[in-house]
């Protein structure tokens, strides 16, 4: 297990191009906000947990897709399917990996963010708590439909017509935990909530993955 | 009974007229469109099961047909 | 129990029965649609605040809950074709997803109708059209699912995890969409919500229901029939079926 573990990192950092583009990404669609709509701070402010958690998602749905495609493509799946570890395992690591591969960039990226659309402390406080807990979500959803879409040609943005509606709950509670913050209000609630779901999902989404890429490799 | 005292007041529909007749035709209008489309698409997809069978009667018969001429010249001996 | 449902994984013995059922659905459809509509539309009273633009709801409530109950039918059918491998119940999945789209379709422009003399907005962001809007892209996603694929077994599957992984969200979106509603509107109570009905009223209006209801089965299996036909074109009992058809026909 940690070996599919290390092997991901590894092959992670081979192509660094592909861990950086979907950041850059994010950091531009944030960046199109103010140029956007005008820079007034307030106004940067009232909509700045929506911007962000957008960008997030729309950002997370780009880079997603590397996630099984080259494996996929080069049989190392079907080796991996075959060498008797369980498919949920290989799953759940390669998740795990490229989840850290893309949240860690994040993290170290959001102060910039929170600065752009003048977020105050309080509410950068509760925008990574949201973050920490939904990026993991959107990597184990989102990697039930990247299993099954990774044998298309152009699985692209029918990816994301999958998955932007189940996202939904979580820009929801995401957006209102920074929203409440920013009022000096308790967020505990939508942050219990994120967490359930993220819970569930830790449960379920790994033998729904397993099952989709079984379903790939038909 | 009836809640209109005439024709044209069943029509006004008390001055919501507009909306509740967009409601009621765009309904019926999907709704019927859609059944049209299926019974359409059925029609289509028998005709290409007819359009195949006649295929390969046509391919069976020219076959037949090659299969006779090879063996004539023999006979005519 | 369900040992009687066991022949209809068959494609054949599935046809025979959407062919047995297709009577059964069209005449009684037509009959509480016609009745319930006229009902609604002449005979029903007025709301006293709304008027007659009240009438509406006798063809927004029917397709907004059978919008859906025919995706967690959808879903049903999925879980079948996964758990007992039954290529009868995908088919019977896609064979749902249009007409469940059209009534989605249905129950958000009907909503925006009955929205703009009430609120004079075409379009607000109540909870309920929210969550419409979303169960629409929920059902595009699965269609589009399976189109993509060129082997329709696979599509079946991949679509069914979809379809899945779309039920289990509807109850969270739904309770998602209704707490951020509140949070942005105040407490505006939409009339759409449980609107205190009068008996006169009731009755029509579940006639509709159920003639929705009876309709969704009657294209469905008219669908079904279709997809099972483009899926075992080349089968004997299919060829079979068009010849005698045919000469049925010609007679």
């Amino acid at each position: 297990m940690g070996g599919v573990f290390k092997r991901d990192l590894a092959l992670a950092f081979r192509q660094k191009a592909e861990l950086v583009q979907p950041l850059m990404f994010l950091v531009m669609v944030v960046t199109l906000f103010p140029l956007g709509v005008g820079p007034g701070p307030v106004t940067l402010q009232l909509i700045g947990p929506g911007v962000i958690w957008i960008a997030a998602i729309l950002s997370s749905l780009m880079g997603m897709e590397r996630l099984f495609r080259d494996d996929f493509a080069d049989g190392s799946l079907e080796q991996l399917q075959l060498s008797g570890l369980p498919l949920y395992a290989v799953a759940a690591m390669k998740v795990l990996c490229h989840w850290l591969v893309t949240f860690i960039p994040l993290l170290i990226l959001s102060p910039l963010l929170a600065m752009f659309l003048n977020l105050t402390v309080d509410m950068y406080i509760a925008l990574v708590i949201t973050l920490l807990l939904g990026t993991p979500l959107l990597s184990l959803v989102g990697a039930i439909a990247v299993g099954l879409t990774v044998g298309l040609q152009r699985g692209g943005v029918l990816l994301a017509l999958l998955l932007i509606p189940v996202f939904i709950p979580l820009l929801i509670f995401a957006t209102s935990a920074v929203d409440a913050a920013a009022l000096q209000l308790p967020y505990r609630a939508q942050i219990a909530i994120i967490g359930a779901m993220l819970l569930i999902a830790m449960a379920l989404a790994p033998a729904a993955i397993a099952y989709s890429l079984k379903v790939s490799q038909n | 009974m009836m809640q209109f005292e005439s024709w044209a007041d069943f029509w006004a529909m008390g001055g919501y007229a507009f909306y509740v007749w967009l409601s009621f035709g765009v309904a019926l209008g999907a709704m019927a469109l859609i059944t049209i489309f299926s019974v359409i698409e059925h029609k289509r997809l028998i005709k290409q099961v007819v359009t195949e069978q006649q295929r390969k009667l046509r391919i069976q018969r020219a076959q037949q047909q090659a299969r006779n001429d090879t063996t004539e010249p023999d006979r005519s001996n | 129990m369900w040992k009687w449902l066991h022949p209809y994984a068959k494609p054949e013995r599935a046809y025979q029965l959407c062919n047995t059922l297709l009577p059964w659905f069209a005449l009684p459809a037509v009959v509480c649609l016609v009745v319930g509509t006229m009902w609604g539309l002449a005979y029903a009273p007025q709301d006293y605040q709304q008027g007659d633009s009240f009438r509406i709801i006798y063809i927004h409530v029917p397709s907004a809950m059978l919008s859906m109950s025919t995706y967690v039918a959808m879903a049903i059918a999925a879980l079948v074709g996964m758990v007992w491998q039954w290529r009868t119940a995908y088919m019977a999945m896609i064979a749902m997803a249009p007409v469940g789209a059209v009534m989605t379709f249905i129950a958000l422009l009907t909503g925006a109708a009955w929205g703009k003399p009430m609120w004079g907005a075409w379009w607000v962001w109540d909870a309920r059209l929210t969550s419409e809007l979303i169960l629409l892209f929920l059902y595009f996603g699965v269609i589009a699912l399976y189109s993509a694929f060129e082997d329709k077994q696979q599509a079946g599957k991949a679509a069914g995890v979809m379809a899945l992984v779309g039920v289990v969200n509807i109850p969270i979106i739904h309770y998602s969409v209704e707490w951020w509603n509140t949070l942005h509107q105040g407490s505006t109570i939409t009339k759409f919500d449980k609107p205190s009905i009068a008996t006169e009223m009731l009755w029509p209006l579940l006639l509709n229901i159920f003639g929705f209801a009876l309709f969704i089965a009657l294209v469905t299996t008219m669908r079904l029939k279709n997809e099972i036909i483009r899926r075992e074109m080349h089968r004997p009992w299919v060829q079979m079926l068009v010849k005698q058809k045919e000469t049925n026909d010609a007679v």
